[in-house]
Order: structure tokens, then sequence, then C-alpha cells
């Protein structure tokens, strides 16, 4: 149905802001400047910049309609494997705002920031514990960041050992940063196949393992939600032949609190404080991916880092050993992330994370067990955080995974995680997290099993048509590639799309 | 616990459903080596308000720009946030949500990101801009990347005035890739030799405007000679308030700009998350990294919009992507998005203008402690004060009275002599006549 104003009920055709200007209107009162004369030696701006006038009511307007338009973990389930969307507690963000924390400059003396400094080291003290690794670099920005970190770790070990080797391991089934960060520290890239149980073909590793090769990256649980059964042994292999281990702590939610990766012979690993530790996702970032080392590593970490000492908390920031391998971006790292972990991890404990953890694997094995009747499973036996089925029993409906998962957005989910990881074909990753009750489970499952039922009773063109109830409907990203409009310009009438 | 609605009743009807005895059935894949039965070493689980409690104390440690007067910038500013600028990013729809892979639930996150774009690539002069990197330096990094790739070249220029921590995560970045940082040292008497570096091999020049010293610099010359020894100009920006009264980069023939975003919208935070951003000619788009939204139609010809150009990126390309970044800073990037819509053309250019007479308010009345000068003839929000005695004691002083007075450049390069007595001091629209009094006042007492 179609409305004069565009609008659908309570879903707002919002124009962009720039269809909203008008010149000389302003959403803040500001002092008026005393007109002194410049001094910028000329360099001043001649012309308008083009930045839209609105005021304040007009723009709180506007992005309160532009945040009705997002499904959310606030809003419903969101089961999207591998990015473990948690609940993100309130409490966190009321502690990130204290003005201490947030008020601080991060060069200012040592003397005045010992609070922050102590956050840092205490979030730092859980990290290591959790974890049973020795040392930890706190300031990557972000996942990818962190195993940037953790390989330049493990080249600046090497390269101090006199050891130059030139490959690093990744399995087939790995996430796209493993492999674009190994190329980013000028390594090859050589792939591991998974064997038949969804794990890293043990094998082929053997035959790959050689003087040449720096790592083997490897995500634990793996990317199909499988526990790496072999990987003490693993380890071995890629220690016998003068190798590290980096793991890929993007699934720590699965174990945290039951199992170390100290354990197991991990030398290097990132953890994604904005998927075990809850911070919030806000769209796609900031995220934050502290690195956790073994000792073989912990003089190569980056800079700067906290260090305890008589006279309180110091930041090291220049490295007089010259082991370091440098600086991975501006100032300590992720604060704010920082405070929401510790305040996630305080309010938890040890025994509410171990619980975090047992509560995710069981959700994960229970939506399996709910739909392993009508939807294959990828691999045989209990899986960990979430559970994976590939598109087999979707064959012949003429409906794919996208359109099932279109599908779900009408029955008002988030879609799970579709066609990764790569070595499953149609691939559906499903993550419920420890935020889900049994009942959210049991709606999903009940929804789940009903699409499934309806592609095989031959509705392929209804999914095809899916999402038909979301704010919009599928959207074309094929013209959105053939021809980028990334900005919006003034010639660019309302409706001139694409 | 109050975050686990799951009851003991629901967890044994659901063992049951998968047919497991207990939990320890679910984890049998672990080898038993690594199993651990009891809990880790750590405090157990508390209530909101003990949590609460314990971090209000560590705070409360920590002096700050709210309780103290404030003078320190070095790419970190402090601004006022208008009130429903945090109200707004606390919106749960956008505070909690992924990275916008459906567009069909996701189109907030993605018209808010279309609209950080151009608001980014008018700001900065450019045609293009991305969703955003994690931070100005890390942004400076991947544009040194890029122009290696676009020019097929591998040796990059950094002027002496780039802020250091920014120079050194370039050199980190270059560390173990073949290519080669040719890096100029900081000079308070303004001399940058950049042009003289240039050759047929260089991939890109680097200048940072207004530079660490707080001047604006003039990236014409250097654009041109750039562009004759076919290299690119990186123009970085740390304090993008400037670019309100300043000239954009992108008019001074920058091929490539990063800035931190941080002054708009984001706390100092004690140096994180920050936002970086990131904006280029048309013409390189495809080498640039990090995620881009595009506009495009659903299928009833509405307008929306969608992640586009991934192939670019890396979960798509894999060991071939233009950069590993997945994860970037979209709660940042709204804030900045909404701070400036706030703003507008009328507010962001009169901020700008406060931000400057500030400043020389406070150079005039600094000059006039006995022994200190400025170094600065032109600075935006940001000048330079030569101090009789090493910067980093005198600052210490200055926070022993409860004053945070400025950033001593020694803290970046604790080994060069020329620098030790030089402290960099940051002036906003915050800055109050009675903490420029204070410090002055403070300067005048340490240095007696």
């Amino acid at each position: 149905m179609t409305t004069t104003s565009g609008n659908r009920g309570l879903v707002m055709d919002e124009p962009l802001l720039f269809e909203q200007d008008a010149p000389g209107r302003c959403g803040v009162d500001l002092e008026t400047p005393e007109g002194r004369p410049l001094k910028l030696g000329g360099l001043e701006r001649k012309g308008a910049i083009g930045l839209p006038g609105l005021a304040e009511p007009q723009v709180v307007r506007h992005f309160t309609r532009l945040s009705q338009k997002n499904y959310a973990i606030d809003a419903g389930f969101y089961p999207l494997g591998s990015c473990t969307m948690k609940h993100n507690p309130r409490l966190n963000e009321k502690a990130v705002r204290m003005p201490g924390f947030a008020l601080a400059h991060p060069l200012q003396p040592e003397s005045t920031v010992q609070g922050a400094l102590e956050l840092i080291a205490t979030l730092a003290h859980w990290l290591t514990t959790l974890t049973g690794m020795p040392g930890v670099a706190m300031s990557p920005a972000a996942g990818a960041h962190g195993e940037l970190a953790g390989l330049m770790t493990i080249r600046a070990a090497l390269t101090a050992r006199g050891d130059a080797r030139k490959k690093v391991l990744v399995p087939e089934s790995a996430h796209g940063t493993n492999p674009a960060t190994a190329t980013l520290c000028d390594y090859a890239v050589e792939s591991i196949p998974a064997n038949e149980r969804g794990r890293i073909d043990i094998e082929a590793l053997k035959e790959a393992l050689d003087q040449d090769v720096a790592a083997l990256m490897l995500t634990n649980p793996n990317t199909c939600g499988l526990f790496e059964d072999e990987i003490v042994e693993v380890a071995r292999l890629v220690h016998d032949a003068g190798a590290f281990f980096y793991g890929d702590g993007a699934n720590f939610n699965a174990i945290v609190g039951r199992v170390r990766p100290g354990d197991l012979g991990i030398d290097a690993m990132h953890i994604n404080l904005h998927k075990t530790f809850s911070t919030p996702h806000g769209g796609g970032g900031p995220g934050s991916g502290p690195v956790v080392l073994a000792e073989s590593l912990v003089p190569f970490a980056p800079l700067p880092y906290v260090v305890a000492g008589e006279g309180g908390f110091r930041m090291v920031e220049h490295d007089p050993s010259g082991r370091s391998f440098g600086r991975l971006r501006a100032f300590h790292g992720q604060m704010g992330m920082f405070v929401r972990a510790l305040a996630y991890m305080m309010s938890h404990g040890a025994d509410g994370l171990r619980q975090v953890a047992e509560d995710a694997v069981l959700n994960a094995n229970y939506v399996l067990a709910r739909l392993k009747g009508a939807y294959h499973p990828s691999f045989d036996g209990p899986c960990m955080h979430e559970c994976l089925f590939d598109d087999r029993t979707l064959k012949d409906t003429g409906v794919s995974t996208l359109d099932l998962a279109k599908a779900l957005i009408d029955e008002g989910f988030h879609p799970m995680t579709m066609y990764f990881p790569l070595v499953v074909h149609g691939a559906m990753l499903i993550e419920p997290t420890e935020t889900e009750s049994k009942a959210t489970l049991d709606q999903f499952c009940d929804t789940m099993l009903a699409l499934m039922e309806k592609a095989q009773a031959g509705n392929a063109e209804w999914f095809h048509e899916s999402p038909h109830l979301a704010p919009w409907r599928r959207l074309d990203e094929t013209a959105a590639a053939r021809n980028p409009v990334l900005t919006w310009s003034p010639e660019q009438g309302k409706n001139a799309a694409a | 616990m109050r975050y686990l609605p799951q009851t003991d009743d629901d967890r044994t009807a659901m063992l049951a459903a998968i047919g497991a005895a207990g939990i320890d059935d679910l984890y049998v894949d672990v080898p038993r080596s690594a199993w651990r039965d009891g809990l880790v070493d750590l405090p157990l689980h508390q209530g909101e308000m003990q949590v609460e409690r314990a971090l209000a104390a560590m705070a409360a440690k920590n002096l700050h720009g709210g309780n103290a007067p404030f003078f320190l910038g070095c790419g970190s500013y402090r601004h006022h946030i208008p009130a429903s600028v945090d109200a707004l990013i606390q919106r749960g729809e956008f505070l909690t949500s992924y990275t916008p892979y459906q567009p069909e639930v996701s189109q907030g996150t993605l018209q808010m990101l279309f609209e950080f774009q151009t608001m980014i690539a008018m700001l900065t002069g450019m045609e293009v801009a991305n969703a955003s990197m994690y931070d100005g330096a890390s942004g400076t990094a991947e544009a040194v990347l890029m122009a290696n790739r676009v020019t097929r070249r591998h040796r990059a220029v950094l002027s002496g005035g780039l802020h250091p921590h920014y120079r050194e995560t370039v050199e980190t970045y270059a560390r173990y890739g073949e290519f080669e940082i040719v890096s100029r040292t900081p000079s308070p008497d303004g001399r940058d030799d950049l042009i003289e570096a240039i050759d047929g091999t260089t991939s890109c020049v680097v200048v940072q405007t207004p530079d660490l010293f707080g001047r604006p610099r003039d990236l014409t010359k250097i654009a041109e000679a750039c562009h004759a020894a076919g290299a690119l100009l990186v123009a970085v920006v740390t304090e993008v308030v400037s670019l309100g009264l300043l000239m954009p980069p992108g008019a001074m023939g920058a091929d490539i700009v990063v800035c931190e975003g941080q002054s708009l919208g984001n706390p100092m935070g004690f140096g994180g998350p920050y936002v970086g951003l990131f904006a280029t000619k048309s013409k390189y788009l495809r080498q640039m990294p990090g995620r881009l939204a595009g506009q495009t139609v659903d299928a009833e010809g509405r307008r929306g919009w969608v992640l586009t150009l991934s192939t670019r990126e890396q979960h798509i390309r894999r060991e071939k992507a233009t950069s590993n970044i997945c994860t970037n800073s979209g709660l940042c990037a709204l804030a900045f998005t909404i701070h400036l819509a706030l703003l507008g053309e009328e507010g962001f250019t009169t901020l700008a203008r406060l931000n400057h007479e500030a400043a020389q308010r406070a150079a005039e009345r600094l000059e006039q402690v006995k022994g200190v000068s400025v170094l600065n003839e032109t600075y935006f929000n940001e000048f330079t004060l030569r101090l009789p005695r090493p910067a980093i004691g005198v600052v210490e002083d200055l926070a022993g009275r409860g004053i945070l007075g400025g950033v001593p450049l020694a803290r970046f390069h604790p080994d060069d002599p020329g620098l030790s007595d030089l402290m960099a001091v940051a002036v906003t629209e915050m800055t109050t006549a009675e903490e420029i009094a204070a410090l002055a006042d403070g300067l005048a007492e340490v240095l007696a």
C-alpha cells in the first residue's frame, strides 16, 4: 500500500540531512566571535563547505527516525554466526561516561591518570588470567588490528633469532582477515584444507609445515562452530617446526572460564572485546582487540604498555631494549571499550563468565538439536557456541540460503551468517549466544522449521521476493557496485537513485 | 546472574532435548588435559551497584578536562559535545546493531554512513570518503599503503611536523612490508625540506596541517612537486575543527586526506575509541581501504543504501584485499555526523573561529609570563610555547597545582634536546578566561 507522505505507519520516509537544509539555520547556540584578524598565514578557507543547516529538533528527529530502520540486539534475536551478538549492558555505558574516564586526555602526566592506568592494568589481569597467558598487548583497535599486532610480534621474535621465514598457514575456513593480515606482514599465505570432520587436516598441516613457516593462524573454536579436538597435537607440530601458533580468539565466548588457550599451546591470540566481553558493535565498530602473548613473545609486543611499579602505574611509550616492533595507532588503546569490558567482566565474575560459555554452548546445541531433522548439519557431533548447516535440504526447491535469510527478516529475526565459512555450500551459521531464553530459541526454531516446510512445498517465488514486510524490499547491490554513488550532491534529485 | 535468562529448569529441559546428560557432554571435543574443573582465580559476580562503585573509585583518581584548567591537544581535543549527540548514539538501534550486512533492516546505519561520507568529502575538499577507519594514525598508515598501490612505488616521505604517534604507526606498518620510510625530524624553526626529498621513487609525501607545532601548512607547492614526480600528496589533519576556518587540503592539491575525527562528537576518553576519516579522489576509489555505503534502489524502486565495492575487502578478497580492516568506528562516526549536523555550515565555521580567537587570547596572555615565548607566528587553536626549562618538569609542576598545562613535546622524542623546552598548548571553545589566567599564573609560579 502506498501513502501520500511516503511514510508507512511508524516507518518514516526520512530525507537526507542535505535535503532538509535551510541556510543560516543552526542546531547549536554559540557565542559571537569578536572578529579578530586571523593568524592563519593567509590559508583561510575561501568558499562554503556545503554543510546543511538544521535546528536541534530536526536533527533529533532525523536520527531517531534513522535508528528505527535498524535491527538491533536490543530489539530482537540476532544469531549472526561468528559475530557474538550478545546483550550490551547499560551499566557499561554509564561507566564509560564517568568524567574521570571520558574527560581524561591520553597525554596527561602519569601522576594525574593513575585510575585510568589502573583500569587498563586490571583488565589486562583479567584477560591474562582467563587465557592462561603471561602477557597482553592492549592497544589494537579491533580484531584484525589484533591479528596484525600478533603476527608482527611473531615476526619480530623470529627476526630477533635470525630466522627469516616466509609463510603463514591459514585454514580455508578462516575469517578473511587472517590471510589479509598475513599479507600485510609480507608473508605468503598457504591455505590448509579442512578434514571431513570440519577440523584442520593434520596430514595436510604436516605436509605444509617446513622451515619457512612463521606461524599457523587457527581460529578455535573454529568457524564451523567446532572445537579443534587435535589442537594439542597441532601446537606440538607447529612448535616442532620452529613456528608460532596464532589463535584467532573471535570465538572465545564458547570457552571463556572453562578452557584457557594457554593450556592448548597457543602463543598469541587476539580477543574481540566487542564479541566475548559485550562492548557494543555500534553498527560496525569501534571494536577492541587485545592480544594475549606467551612468554617467548612478550618482549616483542607493541608499544605502549602499562607497568606497575612502586610509585604507581607507568605507561611505557619508548622501548629501551629496542625489541618491540613499534606502535600500531595513536595513544594507548580503545579505553572506552576497556571500561565497558571490565564492567561486564566484573559483573559476571569468574562464576558468571563460565556460565556464559556454558549457556552459549547449550543454546547453540539446542538449536542444532531442534533443526537437524529439517536442516542438514555440516558436521556430526556437538557444536560449540554456534551451529552450522549447509543448504542440502533446500536443493531443488529453488530457494537459496539468501532467500531463506531474507524470509527470516519478515519473521522479525535478524538472519544468521550466510555463505560463511566458505568450506560449506550455502552455509548458515547460527550463533544464539547466552543472551537468549529458551522461549526465544523455540520461537526461532519453530520459524526456521516452518520456513523449510514452506520452501519444500514450492513457494520459490515468494522467497525470491522476500522480505515483504521489512522497511525496505530487497536492495539492488549489483546496481550499487556498477555505478557507485558514494556521496550526495546538490544536482542529485531526491529520487534520482542509481 | 542478571544477564542470563536461562533458568535451571530450562537448562535441564534443553539438555534432555539435546540428549546430553550434562553440560560436560557438550565439551567432549576439548582435550581432557585442558579441562578446568574449578573456577579461574578471579572475583565472583557482583551487582550493578558494586561494579559501579569500584569503577567510580578508579575514575575518581584521575585529573581531567572537567575538573582542572585544561590545555592538552596533540591529536585529542576537549570540545563541547551537545547533549543530543550522546542521547542519540545510545539508542539501542544504533548502539547494539552489527555492521549493516542486511540492508533491508539496516537502513538507519547505512543512510547515516552515506551522510557521513558526504560530509567528509565536503570538509576535506575531496570527491569520495569511506565509512571510517580506526583512528587518524592507522588511517595515515593505510593512506601510505594505498599510495604505494596507486603509484607502484615504495618510498614514502613523512614530514617532521607529522604527529610522532602517526609517524611511528606508519613506520610499524612499513616494517615488514617492502617499502621505505623517509622521516624528517621535527623542526621547531619550521624547516621541513620535503620537496628536495621527492624523487622518481617516491610514492607519497605525508604532511600534517596544522602541524605538530600548530602551524597551518600551505600544501600547494608540495602538491605540485609531488605531482611533477608522479607521487601522491597525503594530507593529515589531527584537529578536524580547523577545517571550518582553514582551506581544505583538497583545494591545495592533496590526493588523499586523513583526519582524526575525535573533535566532533567524541570525548577524549583517554585516547580511544576515535574515528579515522579517509577521503580521496574518485579515480583512486578502487584502491581505497575500508567499508563504503553506496546508494541504490530496492525492488519497489525506493532509494536506499547498501555496503558496496566490497570486492576490495578482506571478507571477499582475502589475501588480495586492499587492507585487513574489518571493524571500523561506526558508532564514533555516528557521533561525528550528529554533532556536525547540529552545527551545520554556520555553527561549524563559527566554532572554528571561536577556537582560533580563544587561542589568540591565550597566546597573548601566556606570552606575558616571564621567560615564556610563543614559537608560532601562525596557528589555528594550538601553538607551541618555549619555556626557560625542560617542559616535562614544568608540566609535572603544573599538574601538582591541579593544572593540566599542555603536552611537552619531549614526551614524543625524549632524546631530542631541541624539543625539550617546548610545550604544545591547545585552546578550544571550552577554555575559559579563568583557565587561561590559572595557566598563566601557574606558569609564572613554577618558573619563578
